[in-house]
């Protein structure tokens, strides 16, 4: 026995160190993948927001310091679209939680129609952004042929100019319109996996169907719709086709957001320097929302493992 | 505390299709169902799966509705009334806690939702955790429990109540055989204490035998028999029923009856006065003999009670010998002395007296001439 146990230790050291080199062969594609893709432009990014960069004005380049930073501050652009992404954001998270979730109660009932309806809810995810933002901004906002203008002639009142009057709010119900479906998917496979007898012995000990949701439902929900919600910021913050294809920023900059400040700043202005710059403040935003979802997910993992 | 009352209860999963007359009451889950109980009975419900007795049990407890009968509980038809207003605490199978709650939150729940003084909460938990000796676990969460512990934490969810009555799905299925044993007696212990209307529901005869002071034997979704458990082993109302309650279980034999003898190949067996009046004024020819293991015994070749076969099993479990043999078409178990030495291929006589035969009609399969003296079924009171 005692030489067995004086033995072991080795040979499983061994095990264990060509263990750990397998599985650094195994996971090598994916993180030189990920190196190429994800670290090289983001080091060439960084490297050009501290370079005089501008396309047409190629004799002024070179190292600009800090400059670049300075001008994007000094600039109420920027700052009105950060402001436009985070309304963006919260506004849209607000409207696509809520409704996915309600969406998802209903959606776990069984009634008559019921795969149709779930097909049909789920649909505008499917849709590509750029062809969502088409589809509201001619067939549904158009003032003129447009299906909120039809509905408000034939109610005798004055067609609206949507993405005129009300163009935050008409970008972000094409957001929620696209994204609702997600969190509804997911909500409802988080409310599918919710165990029928604990319902039961929630009911049995006395709980209205509002204290059942409250205690219940909602508790069980908390991780997924933690997910939910760090998932759609991310999204949420890159958001870009339903804007440029609709109200293009404007008007003025009412909706300009980060990501569409960025890409005026290189295909309008030309200036890959500042544009690189503003683009370091949307990765350190993004990465706020990124860091959040990794820390709970590793600690979901962790609490799994150890379960 | 209360009686519980099922008067000709039925459950109908199909019930829109037989409306529409596209099914038929043979699909009923659950079906004539009459019961009565004692205030503070424990009732055990037992069958094989798919018998009705969870469907029954749910019933109760308002999670199905009826679709026939009534259920009434201290006099008051409950048919109409959902779960939360019926008073009735339930431990389930797979315990249901609330896995984001600590079990005390568990435990104080349902009191919490009925805004009962934080102090009395605290004072009911503490007493409940007390009875179950779980008080060192109040802090933690059901995913650090283990499976006994996690039951404990159900029934105590369940006793902080002070329900009317408790129900009891196969609480004790998920965990280990000597656990179970333990347990087993605990739950009666607590059922004698607390003294609590309990119906408990199990598809195993031996904790059906032990727990219940009396018990529904249901197949098909009708009941079988209700009856204490003494009478149910003496007194099986059925075949069913007869195979059913007892380990090593029954041996039936296909027999032909002849001037108060029936017998068959390899074996012959004469009937006593309990049976002889009521199978010779029937006529009767064809019958099935019940004779359980344990009233076997070994005898010689020229006894009067006999039956004659080849040894093909022999289990020696130490306290007792478990025998199989072939007696002509039939296999027939006996339950032997342990030390007894019983060798395969050996040919054995084995004997059984008169009185501890149970016969069978041979279409009806019911029970035949003796009945239950002691105490009449529920099933009659009704």
């Amino acid at each position: 026995m005692k030489a067995i146990s004086r033995t072991a230790p080795s040979a499983e050291e061994t095990g264990a160190r060509s263990f750990a080199r397998t599985t650094r062969l195994l996971m090598a594609p994916a993180v030189i993948f990920l190196l190429i893709w994800m670290l090289v432009p983001l080091a060439m990014t960084i490297y050009y927001s501290f370079q005089q960069y501008n396309l047409i004005m190629p004799m002024y380049n070179g190292f600009a310091g800090l400059n670049n930073f300075a001008i994007l501050l000094g600039d109420p652009t920027f700052w009105k679209s950060l402001a436009n992404t985070l309304i963006i954001v919260a506004a849209s998270l607000v409207v696509t939680v809520c409704l996915g979730l309600a969406l998802a109660l209903l959606f776990n009932r069984t009634f008559v129609g019921r795969g149709v309806a779930r097909t049909l809810a789920v649909a505008p995810f499917f849709v590509m952004p750029v062809v969502t933002g088409l589809i509201w901004k001619n067939m549904l906002f158009h003032p003129v042929f447009g299906l909120f203008a039809w509905m408000a002639r034939q109610l005798g009142l004055e067609p609206v100019d949507w993405l005129a009057h009300y163009p935050m709010l008409s970008v972000v119900i094409m957001i929620t319109w696209e994204w609702t479906p997600f969190a509804l998917l997911v909500l409802l496979t988080g409310l599918q996996s919710l165990p029928e007898d604990q319902v039961e012995a929630a009911k049995l000990d006395g709980a209205s169907a509002w204290q059942e949701f409250r205690h219940i439902v909602i508790p069980h929900l908390g991780q997924v719709l933690y997910v939910v919600v760090m998932l759609e910021s991310i999204f949420f913050l890159t958001s870009f086709a339903e804007i440029y294809t609709t109200t293009g920023g404007g008007p003025g900059t009412a909706t300009t957001n980060l990501p569409y400040y960025i890409f005026q700043t290189v295909f309008q202005q030309n200036d890959i320097g500042i544009a690189s710059a503003a683009a370091i403040g949307a990765v350190i935003l993004a990465n706020i929302f990124a860091i959040m979802l990794i820390r709970f997910i590793a600690g979901n993992l962790n609490a799994g493992a150890a379960r | 505390m209360a009686i519980v009352e099922l008067k000709n209860v039925a459950k109908n999963y199909a019930q829109g299709l037989v409306a529409k007359g596209k099914g038929d009451k043979s699909s009923n889950a659950v079906d004539n169902f009459n019961l009565v109980t004692r205030d503070g009975e424990f009732v055990v419900l037992v069958g094989p799966s798919g018998c009705g007795k969870s469907t029954t049990m749910r019933m109760i407890a308002g999670l199905e509705r009826n679709t026939e009968g009534a259920i009434l509980i201290d006099g008051k038809d409950v048919s109409q009334v959902p779960p939360k207003e019926r008073d009735i605490a339930m431990v389930f199978q797979s315990y249901a806690l609330y896995p984001h709650m600590t079990v005390a939150e568990n435990m104080a729940f349902s009191l919490k939702l009925k805004k009962r003084p934080a102090a009395e909460i605290k004072t009911h938990v503490d007493e409940a955790a007390q009875t179950l000796g779980i008080q060192h676990l109040l802090d933690r969460k059901p995913r650090e429990l283990s499976g006994g512990q996690r039951q404990r934490v159900a029934l105590g969810r369940a006793i902080v109540r002070d329900p009317q009555v408790f129900l009891m799905d196969e609480p004790l299925s998920n965990l280990d055989a000597k656990l179970r044993v333990d347990m087993r007696a605990e739950i009666v212990k607590l059922h004698k204490r607390l003294n609590v209307t309990t119906f408990y529901v199990t598809h195993d005869q031996v904790e059906a035998m032990t727990m219940g002071e009396r018990i529904v034997v249901m197949k098909d979704g009708k009941i079988q028999q209700i009856d204490t458990p003494i009478n149910l082993y003496e007194f099986p109302a059925n075949r069913f029923v007869a195979g059913f309650i007892g380990n090593p279980s029954m041996n039936f034999l296909r027999a032909k009856h002849a001037d108060g003898v029936v017998s068959g190949d390899g074996y012959q067996l004469s009937l006593d006065g309990g049976h002889r009046p009521a199978v010779i004024s029937r006529k009767m020819v064809d019958v099935w003999v019940g004779i359980r293991p344990e009233h076997l015994r070994l005898s010689d070749a020229t006894a009067t009670n006999r039956i004659q076969g080849t040894v093909d099993v022999v289990e020696t479990l130490g306290a007792v010998t478990v025998v199989q043999l072939s007696v002509g078409e039939h296999s027939v178990t006996a339950q032997l002395p342990g030390h007894q030495k019983v060798e395969l291929g050996d040919t054995l006589t084995l004997s059984c007296d008169s009185d501890k035969l149970h016969l069978f009609d041979d279409e009806s399969e019911l029970a035949i001439g003796r009945e239950s003296t002691a105490q009449p079924s529920a099933a009659a009171e009704v």
